[in-house]
């Protein structure tokens, strides 16, 4: 076995998401843990946050004897490099790369934790500040050091409620440990799907709107306040906390030569136990399902990677395992390490047409290429789903995801079309019906992907 | 307006956006280009020297 499971999974469930498939129970019982995990999810409580005594405990002092030592900062970047950790935001960037580059930039440096989590069929990061702040705390003060940063911000979304909340009396509780800390502040943003893009993040930290902007200059050149700026997913650091305690060799243990260590897996759909889970790179999709106490209905495909992922057909997936070299073949990839199982009962071509229209619902409002095409196409999936289409319709939709493709300030449209245009490979047989015959019998049944309950614009310009 | 310019390089797409070719200009396109940029309302459109390859 080679997972291990957030157990808060009813409390972790976003509110009125057909992700919460009612409470969960605790599967951990029956599942043996494997040899070396868990490792960030060591002693996750069952309830509430993990104190600061209880952290330390379970996972040792915080290294900080050399941190007034320029040597011993850099020292940690090298250890990163070493242990080969890459990004978990979703785009896997070497992490000691991009520290590097920030600690060698013009001005003091500046941290901001990326908790944003803007994916909906996304729960880790959440599930991290909810139950492990203080991994992700120590990861901030950890980079902070070693870049030469005197202060961090941890950025939330509005609606992270117990997150902020537990978050905040981390950062409280933090205050009594000797030595010099960083300055931790803790800050929300607006939901959005784009807010947490790199480059919107630091523009609302500037006082601007949360919307994307044309890089460069980057983040890491000129970020917030004009500094250098290191902007890390939260489960990023959560793994920096432990490589500076345990080593590179030690995260190699686990997972890939070329992609190493564990890794944290939103894994939702027809299971018992959706929720998120902790496993190595390379471990099968099997074993993850198998942990999550299997399917209860056969499964039509999976999308990898969120709503800007890419689908894979059911008939693979006993074949899967959960890595970038693994997924590539299918054209897919982990994302923020996201994995939704579609059930064969429900209706692709629906489903497809709903999350396609709220992704273009999600748009910043910049880019007309975006503004228009995203909503164009939504309008055709949805009259595709409506039948009498016939090929018309996929042609209007491979039109215009040319036409949107490249032409945005940001990732999204491009996201987006690869979730639409993969959906047009993966469920052609589902949407020819509908060409042919308009709605089925799936299309009223109630939606499995999940969604936010109150679909929100990312910005109120 | 950057489309009637340079029509040879700038098309609209169907909602009045400029799709650009963003291949090399010859020389003789180069001050139509240069107009096109010039004539843009939100500074969108750049003319770039070709950056030597080392």
């Amino acid at each position: 076995m080679i997972v291990s499971e957030a157990t808060q999974t009813a409390e972790l469930t976003r509110s009125g998401t057909p992700l919460s498939g009612g409470g969960a129970g605790d599967p951990t019982s029956e599942t043996v843990p494997a040899p070396g995990l868990p490792r960030l999810l060591e002693g996750v409580p069952a309830q509430g946050a993990m104190s600061l005594d209880r952290h330390l405990e379970t996972h040792g002092e915080l290294p900080t004897a050399k941190r007034r030592d320029r040597r011993g900062a850099s020292a940690l970047i090298d250890q990163i490099e070493q242990a080969g950790l890459g990004g978990r935001g979703g785009a896997n960037f070497p992490m000691a790369r991009k520290m590097r580059t920030v600690a060698s930039g013009r001005g003091k440096p500046i941290v901001v934790v990326n908790a944003t989590e803007g994916e909906p069929a996304s729960l880790k990061d959440r599930t991290l500040l909810e139950t492990l702040p203080h991994l992700v705390l120590d990861g901030a003060a950890l980079a902070a050091r070693a870049i030469g940063a005197e202060e961090a911000i941890l950025c939330v979304c509005e609606s992270a409620g117990a997150g902020y909340e537990r978050a905040a009396r981390a950062i409280a509780e933090r205050e009594q440990l000797p030595g010099h800390w960083p300055r931790i502040a803790l800050t929300a943003a607006p939901e959005g799907y784009v807010v947490g893009q790199e480059s919107a993040l630091v523009n609302h930290l500037n006082g601007g709107p949360a919307t994307p902007t044309f890089t460069p200059p980057m983040p890491f050149e000129r970020g917030v306040r004009r500094r250098p700026t290191l902007v890390n997913n939260a489960e990023t650091l959560a793994h920096v906390a432990l490589i500076a305690r345990h080593g590179a060799r030690w995260f190699r243990e686990l997972g890939l030569e070329d992609q190493p260590g564990s890794t944290l897996v939103t894994l939702s759909g027809p299971l018992a136990y959706p929720g998120v889970y902790e496993v190595e790179f390379g471990a099968s999709l099997s074993s993850l399902v198998e942990a999550a106490g299997g399917t209860s209905t056969r499964v039509r495909a999976a999308l990898f990677g969120g709503y800007a992922g890419t689908w894979v057909d059911g008939g693979a997936l006993s074949r899967l395992a959960l890595s970038s070299a693994h997924l590539a073949p299918y054209g897919a990839s982990l994302g923020a390490g996201v994995v939704l199982l579609l059930s064969e009962e429900a209706c692709p071509v629906a489903e497809t047409a709903r999350v396609t229209r709220w992704l273009a619902g999600q748009s910043a409002g910049q880019c007309g290429p975006c503004v228009h095409g995203l909503d164009a196409l939504a309008g055709t999936l949805e009259q595709i789903a409506l039948g009498g289409q016939g090929r018309r319709g996929t042609e209007r939709v491979e039109r215009l995801a040319a036409l949107v493709s490249r032409r945005g300030a940001c990732a999204h449209p491009d996201g987006a079309v690869r979730f639409a245009m993969s959906a047009m490979e993966v469920f052609a047989n589902e949407l020819a019906d509908h060409a042919r015959h308009g709605r089925c019998e799936a299309c009223a049944r109630p939606s499995e992907l999940p969604l936010p309950a109150r679909p929100r614009p990312a910005t109120a310009v | 307006m950057c489309a009637e310019l340079l029509p040879e390089r700038i098309t609209l797409d169907e909602w009045g956006y400029p799709i650009v070719d963003d291949r090399p200009l010859s020389p003789e396109l180069v001050s139509h280009a240069q107009r096109a940029a010039l004539a843009c309302p939100t500074f969108a459109l750049l003319v770039e020297r070709e950056r030597r390859r080392a």
